[in-house]
């Protein structure tokens, strides 16, 4: 995972509340077996006027010049700013990788919806709730000055406005660490395979019908 | 020191190690899978030279991509037949066991899994799906996860957790003639809102709750996420017990009554206490009908939709003012003058046989009315679809003008070939009315079964009541 402790940026202001996974990534893109390569497809539905399938070459499409991301300087926002409840809906990671491809690091919103807000520490992006009055304030900022950088400082969880303002966020430090170190996971879980399988052990005499396997064996 | 809810029980049951600051290690009993979420888990696995933990706790089906007509034919877009053939090559290479598309069983993920008694009350469920809050219905801890955790879970049987809040959502009394489980859930999103649940683990709770049956129980945790919850549960009764007697992967004997000891002492405790209580009154819930493009945007069937104007937070407004553009309507508009072109029975909220049953019982004798261009009943999984057939009630959609289809997601999402044109507007039974849900530019009204059934009918919503 692509490690994360400083990051300074372009904001992009998407002002729309309860902003969806069908909306960051509509479903025809879903079929696709891979990670890579969302980013093109990143708010289909807003961001082109014709309708796209998977394989198209999205370049050629015909955008919609009134969506932010695809105004200058917005197009090379690497931090996005929206309202309250972002990420709802659908489970899809496809949302987390459509948003890391296009190239934001970040994002900023009073709110976050719990899976989106979960799949994104996986993969390096940084979602970051903030009061809803600061949220408001960027928003004004960014108006005024559509260009502004925010710089995020992650280790102090801080995040600093050309202005001197400065806005502090919360984090989990489990969390926090494994971003600062771009920890994998699923290594660190392994670490306490013994565990588990003990767990396990205990488990099949408390509760053996839960290890009446459908196939294979119980244990790794 | 109080008691326990039913969230906590269920946690604590599963936790494998505990961290200092709180991160749990949960041992994860059922892992469902499905084509979508699951190739770069497995392509993950693979890359690391790693191997599931435990393949007899995971089962798998393809059910968002398949086609729901002429599956002799086989997957017609080459796209979603590369996805579903992954799968079932994943499946092989690491010895999964799946439902594959020509299998009796195949179905849609959140219907299988009780259906075949492979997720149990008292397991820990997740699938990279965000509809798994379903299987809480049954007294299990289920859960979506996106496709990192998926592989997390794959290759160590775990994933880290810390405990959320608990919700209780409280409905009681009595409910009225025409109002179904369905309803219920869209009137608390509708109260609680679709960021109400977040952070939070619901259980479903009052007497409405406990008179519906199992199915109509996962029809209420199902949308749970679409309050913002990942988890929705309902407590163990005797209806739950009853329901596994016979399910094929559900234990048999005396290891049955072992296990129902067991699951009748999943409830919260009389003295638990609940981060928030919501109640609702049950008695006051009416036949619902959404009308934005958030599931939170819902109201009576009688009711009118409503105007921003009149709604002082500018934000909400906003959002409002968007919907309707999106959705084509003009505030104040009555609800029943809405006309539809597309009605569509089906999804993990609504494709059991109950549901089936609801919808039949309201079309019998009536016929598609000439404004509806297609009416679709999908049901949840071949079983169900084999079910309904032998009550007949194939027949009683088809003499009714409706389509009567093949298991799968279908048009609840739109990834195979049912979906919406842009500016058509549908009466669904399922549970996203997001932007584009159901097709780019089409428009989604979520309903009940009976509602959809009615609509499909008149052409436009109507009171099921007075249908």
């Amino acid at each position: 995972m692509q490690a994360f402790t400083t990051h300074k940026g372009i904001v992009a202001p998407l002002d729309r509340s309860n902003v969806d996974t069908d909306a960051i990534i509509p479903k025809q893109y879903l079929k696709s077996v891979k990670r890579t390569g969302f980013g093109p497809t990143a708010f289909d539905d807003w961001r082109y006027l014709d309708p796209g399938e998977p394989g198209m070459d999205h370049s050629q499409r015909r955008k919609n010049p009134d969506f932010v991301l695809n105004r200058e300087p917005f197009d090379r926002a690497t931090i996005l700013l929206a309202r309250e409840n972002f990420g709802c809906g659908s489970s899809r990671e496809h949302a987390v990788w459509a948003l890391t491809d296009f190239g934001f690091r970040a994002v900023i919103a009073p709110s976050f919806a719990d899976i989106f807000f979960n799949n994104s520490f996986k993969n390096g992006l940084l979602p970051i709730a903030l009061k809803e009055d600061e949220v408001d304030s960027i928003f004004k900022a960014v108006e005024a000055n559509p260009g502004l950088e925010l710089e995020i400082d992650l280790p102090n969880q801080v995040v600093k406005a050309p202005n001197g303002s400065t806005y502090e966020f919360e984090i989990d430090s489990f969390r926090k660490h494994c971003l600062i170190e771009g920890l994998d996971d699923i290594a660190l879980t392994l670490e306490h395979a013994d565990k588990i399988k003990a767990y396990e052990l205990a488990q099949q005499e408390k509760t053996p019908w839960l290890f009446n396997d459908l196939r294979g064996n119980v244990g790794g | 020191m109080a008691g326990k809810t039913l969230y906590e029980k269920l946690f604590d049951a599963h936790v494998v190690h505990e961290q200092g600051d709180g991160t749990a290690l949960l041992y994860i009993d059922r892992h469902l899978v499905h084509e979508v979420t699951s190739p770069q888990a497995f392509e993950g696995l693979r890359l690391a030279g790693r191997k599931p933990w435990r393949t007899g706790a995971m089962l798998a089906v393809p059910d968002h991509n398949v086609p729901t007509t002429n599956r002799a034919g086989g997957i017609v877009d080459p796209v979603s037949r590369e996805q579903v053939s992954t799968l079932d090559r994943n499946c092989q290479e690491f010895g999964v066991q799946e439902f594959p598309m020509a299998d009796m069983r195949q179905g849609i993920v959140h219907i299988i899994g009780p259906e075949e008694g492979f997720t149990l009350p008292g397991s820990t469920v997740v699938c990279g799906d965000s509809h798994t809050s379903t299987h809480g219905a049954i007294g299990a801890l289920a859960f979506g996860i996106g496709t990192s955790e998926v592989e997390h879970v794959m290759a160590t049987q775990t994933l880290l957790q810390k405990r959320t809040k608990t919700m209780q959502v409280r409905v009681d009394g009595e409910l009225g003639p025409g109002v179904t489980a369905k309803d219920v859930v869209l009137a608390i999103i509708g109260k609680i809102g679709t960021a109400g649940g977040t952070g939070y683990a619901i259980e479903f709770a009052g007497s409405a709750i406990e008179s519906l049956s199992i199915e109509g129980r996962m029809s209420v945790c199902n949308m749970s996420i679409e309050a913002g919850a990942r988890a929705g549960m309902v407590a163990v009764d005797e209806k739950t017990v009853d329901y596994f007697r016979d399910k094929p992967f559900a234990p048999t004997g005396e290891m049955f009554e072992q296990a129902a000891a067991y699951w009748r002492t999943l409830k919260s405790d009389p003295d638990a206490e609940f981060d928030k209580v919501v109640v609702l009154d049950g008695t006051k819930i009416e036949p619902q009908v959404s009308w934005g493009t958030s599931p939170e945007m819902v109201g009576p069937v009688n009711g009118r939709v409503p105007d921003p104007s009149a709604e002082s937070d500018p934000v909400k407004a906003e959002g409002m003012r968007k919907a309707l553009a999106y959705m084509g309507l003009e505030a104040n508009t009555p609800m029943t003058d809405i006309q539809i072109d597309k009605v569509f029975i089906g999804s993990c909220t609504n494709a059991r046989i109950e549901d089936l049953r609801a919808a039949a019982a309201v079309i019998k004798g009536g016929h598609v009315a000439d404004n509806v261009t297609l009416a679709m009943v999908v049901p949840g999984s071949g079983l169900v679809r084999e079910q309904a057939e032998k009550e007949g009630l194939d027949k009683v959609f088809l003499e009714a003008g409706f389509e009567w289809r093949e298991p799968g997601c279908s048009m609840c999402l739109a990834m195979n070939a049912d979906r919406l044109e842009p500016g058509e507007r549908c009466a669904s039974t399922s549970n996203r009315n997001f932007e584009g849900r159901q097709g780019q530019g089409g428009r989604t009204h979520l309903v009940s079964p009976a509602m959809a059934a009615a609509a499909a009918i008149a052409g436009h919503f109507v009171d099921v009541r007075q249908a």
